[in-house]
């Protein structure tokens, strides 16, 4: 095998690869290339060298097998939707895409269970479950077309993982291609498989530790009953403040999302989905479970935003109503697009109740550096999702939007919170990790990736700022223990 | 000899010589340390990993003796000096706390708050000393779990958070005080369940639920034909059972409680809405507003609830896995072969006990392949020392060349519990 130094040949990986995939799901021509140039953080751009585009688990090892015997790099990816740049592909590596291998196998309430392929995608899932009566509650805001595959690598989350987790929550068991091409099942269908738990050290791996290609998914049951309100605010400290009370009174709602009044500015252009006008900032609470429960949940939650100064107060009673008070939200990120011809969507968490300090803080920064922010942010885990606004065509006006996206994040790390909450470091955020973790702690974390991937080829480059070099092994005592000088062997 | 350990390990941390009652699951040790910080722990496993020393961490003890036997111990390493709460942030509904922190004094401290981390004490005792039961460490180390799994999932699901201490001393973190956060690799899920066999947590980070206003218990007992439809019923209820448990006895007919917690009213009225459904299957079923007293403990053979464990008593304990359809089938091999099962059938998770004798053995392997062939796995938690080295504790491991590497890379000098965890490692 050829070490991680000297890499070898993706015309060697192609010639082992021809036969054993078929030649159009094989792209060497540079326009083909790409299209597969980036993922969802379109800032970056590196064009791979070849793309696999398989379409059976043994064509994922194949491919695998091949770069680990070659010394090739390689890139997985699903549908490409991630915001971290964590699918960007490596120059001189492969791209293996996995969105043709889209089967739902099995969807089986009795169990609580679903059997999907990593192409499939996530909304598929909840759709196929639905006519049962259960759902797969990871729901990032791009469900429609984001794969399994792509949730499993980076542990997405979504509006409603405050109540019921994220992806690591709701996997159970995983048949993984590992870098070094084996096919292995990591766990089983019924939770605690003996060993160490795998599963939930590959998810959120960023693909740094092989390719998933079976995933056996837990299905949540449909709540009884479900409840949208929207409540209308002069500002974010106000709509904050009703959702710490709503915390204090051990309510759970399946989300809170606030959204500021450049956001909400945003949404209506975009989408005109008629938030209460001249509001400083909106609150969206969805409540679910019991019927009963709901109702007494949704009494106190309506009495807290009366109190916390809401000026308008509206609940979905139907679907389609509740879609609507959606609509704003899960369109934001693109609606900035109307109001700013760049911008950045960052993706920062802080301990809920540094929130009003935090939004404080963000306020004075875009100020002192004219750059405008808008924020949308899962207010029940303090997820905040800044938007960072600027002009591309404005001299240094992209330096100044990246120093403000920065400075928020060390705002973050300051307050206790993390770097990312659901959008992965990738390729975007590497060089942050080392303000969040010690070098102790980062080099830790890669004793996982040398047991996966001593040579360093899945994915080289994302999440570790700094590769570990595995394989310098402290020297093992070989020798008798020093209690039996006498030589008797205790192992 | 055992001075020599005691200065082998030198200044690290308080230590003293180790009695027989220190042995772990029949192993003698030579000394108990008991490192006071995270610090102290660091100093101690230095010196340990230096001197080739082997070291079995220990917390209240409760369940030293799951899993196999170590091939060797010279230290364990007590963890109960480190019990502090380190924070309990109300309005984030996280708390740190030491490794040495007894679950039961956690709850104390999170109630006055109104939170609570949802974890089920299998071990739960009083003793007249202070807190029995596990510490929080040993929970996080055996990813302890009961009724209320199905609810919000097991220890692993509620650790967000964890310091700890590699075999050579390194100091590490992973995760922190936020509940979402993709920063890095899960280290947490890692350890949690790895009986102290990659490194030593020292402090652990989780997330917390609001107490509920009230809890409700609907209980009933079926005849063993009608269990399938029963639990089928309740799992499926959109009345959102907190936690559904079965217990099976030999001779008894098979109980099923369901927990729903809530409001005053609306938990209440969730238990009598299902027990008016589990009525239409023919099942008469009673609301309590206590628990049944095996509700979330092991119990050991002729012990009642609340009671106790009888002096000496050592069963056979398994841990059996299956596909939630599976469960009635798993439960009627156990009764095939005298067991007693307790367990959440709301999430496939049963504790069996075997009555000794000399076909333990097949019967282990019996239960363990309609385990297998159900979708789940079987594991010899404990069993009498006569007994335990004829079993194969852990079975079948999907994935152990991936372990073995895992174990390598942290502990390749295998300080911590050499032997006691899956395939020897």
């Amino acid at each position: 095998m050829t070490s991680a130094g000297s890499r070898g040949s993706v015309t060697e990986v192609l010639a082992d690869l021809r036969g054993v995939v078929p030649e159009r799901q094989l792209l060497t021509d540079p326009s083909e290339l790409d299209t597969y140039a980036c993922d969802g953080l379109a800032a970056y751009r590196v064009r791979p060298a070849l793309v696999v585009l398989a379409d059976s688990a043994d064509q994922v090892a194949a491919t695998v097998t091949a770069c680990a015997r070659r010394g090739v790099p390689f890139v997985a990816r699903g549908s490409g939707t991630g915001l971290s740049g964590g699918a960007l592909p490596h120059a001189e590596g492969v791209l293996l895409v996995t969105s043709r291998l889209r089967t739902l196998h099995e969807v089986r309430p009795q169990d609580q269970r679903a059997v999907v392929d990593p192409g499939v995608i996530n909304l598929q899932v909840s759709k196929a479950a639905n006519p049962h009566g259960y759902y797969f509650a990871p729901d990032p805001s791009s469900q429609q077309i984001c794969s399994i595959g792509g949730n499993v690598a980076e542990n997405s989350g979504g509006a409603h993982c405050l109540k019921y987790g994220f992806t690591s929550n709701h996997v159970l068991s995983l048949d993984v291609v590992t870098p070094q091409g084996e096919q292995v099942t990591l766990g089983t269908e019924a939770p605690d498989a003996p060993g160490y738990d795998l599963v939930g050290a590959f998810v959120g791996s960023e693909g740094t530790l092989g390719v998933a290609t079976r995933a056996t998914v837990r299905l949540t049951r449909l709540p009884q009953e479900v409840r949208t309100v929207l409540a209308g605010f002069a500002s974010t400290d106000q709509a904050g403040a009703a959702t710490s009370a709503i915390i204090a009174a051990g309510i759970v709602p399946a989300a809170i999302e606030i959204m500021d009044a450049l956001a909400i500015e945003a949404a209506e252009k975009a989408v005109s989905c008629g938030y209460p006008a001249g509001a400083g900032a909106v609150l969206v609470v969805e409540l679910d479970g019991s019927a009963l429960e709901v109702e007494h949940e949704y009494a106190r939650v309506e009495q807290i935003c009366r109190e916390a100064g809401t000026f308008e107060f509206r609940m979905a009673t139907d679907a389609a109503e509740r879609a609507e008070i959606w609509k704003g939200r899960k369109s934001a990120f693109a609606a900035v697009g109307r109001i700013s011809p760049d911008y950045i969507v960052q993706d920062g968490v802080v301990p809920r109740t540094a929130l009003p300090e935090v939004l404080r803080r963000m306020g004075e920064i875009s100020a002192e550096r004219g750059v405008r922010v808008a924020n949308v942010f899962h207010a029940g885990d303090g997820n905040l999702h800044p938007l960072v606004l600027f002009d591309a065509s404005e001299e240094g006006a992209t330096e100044r939007a990246e120093e403000v996206s920065g400075m928020i994040l060390d705002l973050c790390i300051e307050h206790g919170g993390s770097i990312t909450g659901e959008h992965g470091v990738g390729a975007d955020k590497a060089r942050y990790m080392p303000r969040m973790f010690t070098d102790d702690d980062l080099d830790t974390m890669q004793l996982v990736r040398c047991a996966f991937d001593p040579e360093g080829l899945a994915n080289p480059g994302k999440v570790y700022p700094t590769p570990r070099l595995c394989g310098e092994r402290p020297r093992v005592v070989q020798g008798a223990h020093p209690l039996t000088a006498d030589g008797v062997e205790v192992f | 000899m055992t001075g020599s350990v005691l200065d082998l390990i030198g200044a690290a941390c308080q230590a003293r010589e180790a009695t027989a009652a220190d042995a772990v699951d029949g192993v003698t040790t030579q000394v108990v340390a008991s490192p006071a910080s995270t610090e102290e722990t660091s100093a101690l496993l230095r010196a340990c990993h230096e001197h080739g020393l082997a070291v079995v961490v220990r917390g209240h003890g409760t369940k030293l003796a799951w899993g196999t036997p170590p091939e060797r111990v010279d230290v364990v390493l007590d963890t109960t000096r480190m019990d502090a709460l380190v924070e309990h942030s109300r309005g984030d509904l996280i708390a740190t706390a030491g490794a040495g922190m007894p679950l039961a004094r956690l709850a104390a401290h999170l109630a006055e708050g109104g939170h609570q981390l949802v974890v089920d004490d299998l071990v739960a005792v009083d003793r007249p000393d202070g807190p029995g039961g596990s510490t929080l460490g040993g929970a996080v180390a055996t990813n302890l779990s009961g009724p209320r799994r199905t609810w919000v999932g097991a220890m692993r699901d509620l650790v967000i958070g964890v310091r700890f201490v590699r075999p050579d001393g390194t100091v590490a973190k992973a995760g922190g005080k936020v509940v979402k956060n993709v920063a890095g690799y899960d280290l947490s899920k890692l350890l949690c369940g790895s009986y102290g066999s990659l490194a030593v947590i020292t402090e652990v980070t989780v997330r917390l639920h609001p107490l509920p206003e009230a809890d409700r218990w609907v209980g009933t007992s079926v005849e063993p034909d009608r269990l399938a439809a029963v639990l089928a019923e309740v799992v499926q209820s959109q009345e959102v059972p907190h936690a559904v448990e079965v217990r099976v006895r030999p001779g008894v007919r098979p109980a099923v409680v369901t927990l729903l917690s809530g409001t005053e009213a609306g938990a209440t009225a969730r238990a009598e809405t299902l027990r008016d459904r589990l009525a239409t299957l023919g099942c008469e079923a009673r609301v309590h507003d206590v628990a049944p007293p095996w509700w979330g403990v092991l119990l050991h053979p002729g012990q009642r609830g609340g009671t106790p464990v009888p002096d000496g008593s050592r069963p056979v304990l398994l841990k059996a896995t299956a596909r939630l359809s599976g469960i009635p089938q798993l439960l009627e091999e156990v009764t095939a072969v005298q067991g007693t099962a307790t367990g959440s059938a709301g999430s496939g998770v049963l504790y069996v006990t075997l009555p000794p004798g000399d076909e333990v053995h097949d019967h282990v392997q019996r239960l363990r392949s309609v385990s297998t062939r159900l979708g789940g796995s079987l594991v010899v938690l404990d069993a009498p020392p006569q007994t335990k080295p004829g079993l194969d504790s852990w079975g079948a491991v999907p994935g152990l060349e991936l372990m073995r590497r895992v174990k390598q890379e942290f502990d390749p000098r295998r300080t911590l519990a050499p032997g006691r965890f899956v395939g020897g490692l």
